[in-house]
């Protein structure tokens, strides 16, 4: 039995102490806009917020988390798609095949949180998740559009 | 024809039906039980096969060719709507089962998504399907005004009677539509007066993967699943000798623990994290086969006995190479290699399968979905009408979800033996990374031969390696001879031919076979033929004393459109100005897919470390139905050409792969992501692919840069291999 705070809501899951927090989610909570990409850390596909800070979830054991830890998911980073770095996603036309892409949004978000202005070289630091099909260019241009307040509209 | 899509189950799949009344005609509706589907929907009749209009004016395109995130499906859209003339604003779009197609005689062509065709396959008759629906619109209005047709006329979804001036929308007349016959060979727009296609259009299908709603293959959830995963020999070639089912039947979740095929087991669970900790803990014994002790260096001495060996395929010849290079002044020969590399899609490979004894439906990322329904019919022995295939957006493809279906194989041999309960497979990353279909090894021999005037005279390529046809196509075998390993070496293959004018050519193939599975990897054999030949004509050139642009602009006067772009990658880097300060440059191209693309890389090395600063690429693919995803998907071929280049290899001791995850199989990440120009250049007059053709010029265009850097030639991949300092 585990206890957790996720998108602000407390759910009680029956789950092995050992499962790593993404199965957790995805499994028992049924939130699968977090995914699973390499089981060991790597790929970042999994990245979720604890506390604000951005975590990858699938080495994780979901007893390691505790219950008044904050878990936010891509579906709760906000309401509407309309956090902004959601908004610059959407204005630049990053995705591709998408299926990293939640993990680059909350990797950005909590990059952002942090440092409101990050430069090339924070950026190049902080966002090490891997995409196979080749967002990266988008994906830091996104993230300065993000740190501008500049995303307005979709790319045309 | 009545047809109906079937919109409950997709209703389902966003996770919004009614539970079970929605799965259950989901499942049942046969598509060619029109008075059933009448009454399960509340759509419109199509117009046609391609198009339905709803009351509210909106606009559904079928689709018949995979996304997978290289844009197809709103590339196809837009090809669409500019002859429908709808209101872009209105379009959505839906895919048409494979079992739909089937049971409608193949109405959609084609499902296979793959060799960059998507588009340049289909857009003919796509553009007559949309073509076809606008007159079917257009006639049914002109119908209901008693005036002729000719004098109507359609722009974004409305009708207008020229002379009266009185309009209608597609909504309102799609019924009526429906009902008219429909023309044939209709003249479709000239490219020049596209509005909607050729437009740098957002994709149709960003908004979802924003928010994690999206759902991919291995996020899908059916009333009552179960989910497995699976292990198969490590060894190819290998075989389940036991196991030891009693060893975990009793930890959590477990329901079940089966064999697949002769080499394989799975556990079925509640939940993937249980069926993964059980099939961790299973006691399992391997047969290992006949290739246990094989290794990489194994294959590496059988493939260079062929850079030699007197047989070989040939691919392209021109004059007498072996007279010109005994005559020639002056001869250069270098070899080059290239490894085994995994796809290595984030989303690995998965498919659930729901079996009962007279039906078999599985829910899979497919690059082809025709394949996929052929292999679960197989697999479930039954006819393949009884049989379909409900395909999900992929989380990357790259050639690993085409041809090679082996995923719904083992999905429907599991789910056989739990009928009536559905089956979601999902591998682990080692296991993606285990049974690849590999990127084929080669080497390769080059040789140059120049005249006294130190003119290019001669060129011999011996390829020695791996043939992907004659492991998983037989079929497009030609005589023995695999005519796609000569990938953009030929002598007039539209596909792709050699750019360059030599007196005396001569490419062949010692056609050498290891035990691994080899595959159609993003690019194929495009990759290593552009890296052998682009990186010797920069040896051939620097043996010559001329810069690696003039020598190749001089053998390419009969080849416009590869010094097309070549030229405008030269221009656009300033290749004839001096490179800032302690940064080099490298220039490559080549044609493939149809296309003709070009690289130019300015690169620093720095204590050992190569710093790409700045990527130019131009592409010419003929048209260019959407440039922003033209641009999108030069960009990553970069991505993933330079994965390739820096970091790919897939290594073989003990008859298995030695990499299982991205700690050992690294790729590019964003931090060493160079800035990508993109020329977007067509033509016209043909139409190329755009998926693949670029990634075979990354590699060369760093390396011949790096060679200007540090004057170390690279001819084996990859380049972590290769100190530098």
């Amino acid at each position: 039995m585990a206890r957790l705070t996720i998108n602000g809501q407390i759910r009680d899951v029956e789950v092995d102490p050992d499962t790593p927090l993404l199965w957790v989610i995805r499994e028992q909570v049924g939130l699968t806009g977090t995914k699973f990409g390499c089981g060991i850390a790597q790929c970042g596909a999994c990245t979720v917020h604890i506390d604000g800070v951005a975590t990858r979830s699938c080495a994780l054991p979901v007893s390691a988390v505790g219950d008044d830890q904050k878990i936010v998911t891509i579906e709760g980073l906000s309401p509407d798609g309309s956090h902004p770095v959601q908004r610059a996603w959407l204005a630049l036309d990053v995705p591709q095949c998408g299926y990293c892409q939640s993990g680059m949004i909350m990797a950005s978000a909590a990059l952002l949180q942090q440092n409101p202005k990050p430069s090339d070289d924070d950026i190049s630091a902080e966002i090490t998740n891997i995409c196979r099909c080749g967002t990266y260019p988008k994906v830091r241009a996104a993230i300065h559009m993000a740190a501008e307040g500049g995303a307005t509209k979709q790319a045309g | 024809m009545t047809y109906q899509p079937n919109v409950s189950r997709r209703a389902f799949i966003a996770g919004s039906a009614a539970a079970i009344g929605g799965f259950t005609l989901g499942f049942h509706v046969p598509f060619a039980d029109a008075a059933m589907a009448q009454g399960a929907s509340a759509l419109p009749p199509e117009v046609n096969a391609w198009v339905v209009v709803k009351p509210d004016e909106t606009v559904i395109i079928r689709i018949a060719r995979s996304e997978m995130g290289q844009g197809t499906l709103t590339g196809l859209a837009q090809l669409v709507a500019e002859e429908l003339e709808c209101d872009w604003s209105k379009v959505t779009t839906e895919y048409p089962t494979p079992g739909e197609n089937l049971a409608r005689n193949r109405v959609w062509g084609s499902y296979s998504t793959g060799g960059s065709r998507g588009i340049r396959d289909s857009e003919s008759y796509v553009r007559q399907g949309g073509a076809a629906a606008r007159e079917m619109l257009i006639a049914a209005a002109a119908a209901q005004w008693k005036v002729p047709a000719g004098d109507c006329k359609a722009a974004k979804g409305v009708i207008t009677h020229t002379a009266s001036g009185r309009t209608t929308t597609f909504g309102k007349v799609a019924d009526a539509a429906a009902a008219q016959t429909p023309p044939i060979n209709i003249k479709l727009k000239d490219p020049k007066d596209w509005t909607i296609a050729g437009k740098p259009l957002p994709r149709l299908d960003t908004a979802d993967k924003l928010t994690g709603k999206q759902i991919y293959g291995a996020d899908l959830r059916l009333p009552g699943m179960l989910v497995a995963t699976i292990k198969a020999c490590p060894v190819f070639g290998g075989k389940v000798a036991s196991f030891d089912a009693a060893a975990v039947a009793g930890k959590p979740g477990v329901r079940k623990v089966v064999q697949v095929d002769d080499n394989a087991v799975a556990v079925v669970a509640d939940t993937w994290w249980q069926a993964k900790t059980a099939l961790d803990a299973l006691p399992i014994t391997w047969d290992e086969g006949p290739n246990k002790n094989l290794s990489s260096a194994d294959i590496a001495g059988t493939l260079a006995a062929g850079l030699d060996a007197p047989d070989a395929f040939v691919g392209n010849k021109q004059g007498d190479a072996k007279a010109a290079l005994a005559g020639a002044a002056k001869t250069v020969t270098a070899t080059y290699s290239f490894p085994y590399l995994n796809h290595a899609t984030m989303e690995p490979m998965n498919a659930t399968a729901l079996y009962t004894a007279d039906k078999c439906e599985v829910w899979v990322p497919t690059q082809n979905g025709e394949a996929s329904l052929a292999v679960a019919a197989e697999a479930a022995g039954l006819p393949v009408q009884k049989c379909d295939v409900h395909k999900l957006l992929l989380g990357g493809g790259f050639g690993r979800r085409g041809n090679f279906q082996d995923y719904v194989r083992q999905a429907v041999l599991i789910a056989k033996q739990m009928p009536g309960t559905p089956v979601k497979l999902l591998w682990s990353r080692e296991e993606d990374m285990l049974h690849g279909a590999y990127h084929p090894i080669t080497q390769a021999k080059l040789t140059g031969g120049f005249d006294a005037q130190g003119n290019l005279t001669v060129f011999h390529m011996r390829i020695s390696g791996q043939s992907i046809l004659a492991a998983v196509r037989p079929e497009g075998m030609q005589g023995g001879m695999d005519p796609v390993v000569f990938q953009g070496l030929t002598a007039n293959s539209p596909e792709g031919h050699m750019g360059y004018t030599i007196p005396n050519v001569l490419v062949d193939h010692a056609m050498r076979n290891p035990p691994i599975p080899p595959g159609f990897w993003r690019g194929v054999n495009l990759n290593q033929n552009t890296l052998y030949m682009e990186c010797f004509m920069d040896e051939l050139a620097h043996a010559a004393g001329v810069d690696p642009l003039a020598f190749r602009r001089k053998l390419m006067a009969n080849h416009p459109k590869h010094r097309g772009v070549l030229e405008a990658v030269a221009a656009r880097i300033d290749w004839d100005k001096p490179a800032p300060a302690g940064v080099h440059r490298g220039i490559a191209h080549t044609m493939g897919f149809g296309s003709y693309v070009a690289a130019a890389a300015e690169v620093s090395v720095d204590k050992g470390q190569l710093k790409i600063h700045r990527i130019v690429a131009a592409t010419d693919a003929g048209h260019a139905v959407n440039p922003a995803q033209i641009e999108r998907q030069v960009e990553g071929s970069f991505v993933y050409g330079l994965s390739a280049c820096l970091y790919g290899e897939c290594t073989v001791k003990g008859g298995r792969m030695e990499q299982e995850n991205f700690d050992t199989y690294e790729v590019l990440r964003l931090a060493e992501m160079p800035a990508v120009e993109t020329i977007v250049m067509p033509s016209g007059g043909f139409w190329g692919g755009v998926g693949e053709p670029t990634i075979a010029v990354a590699a060369p265009a760093v390396l011949n840069a790096l060679f200007a850097a540090t004057g170390k030639r690279i001819r084996t991949l990859p380049l972590k291999n290769h100190p530098l300092a």
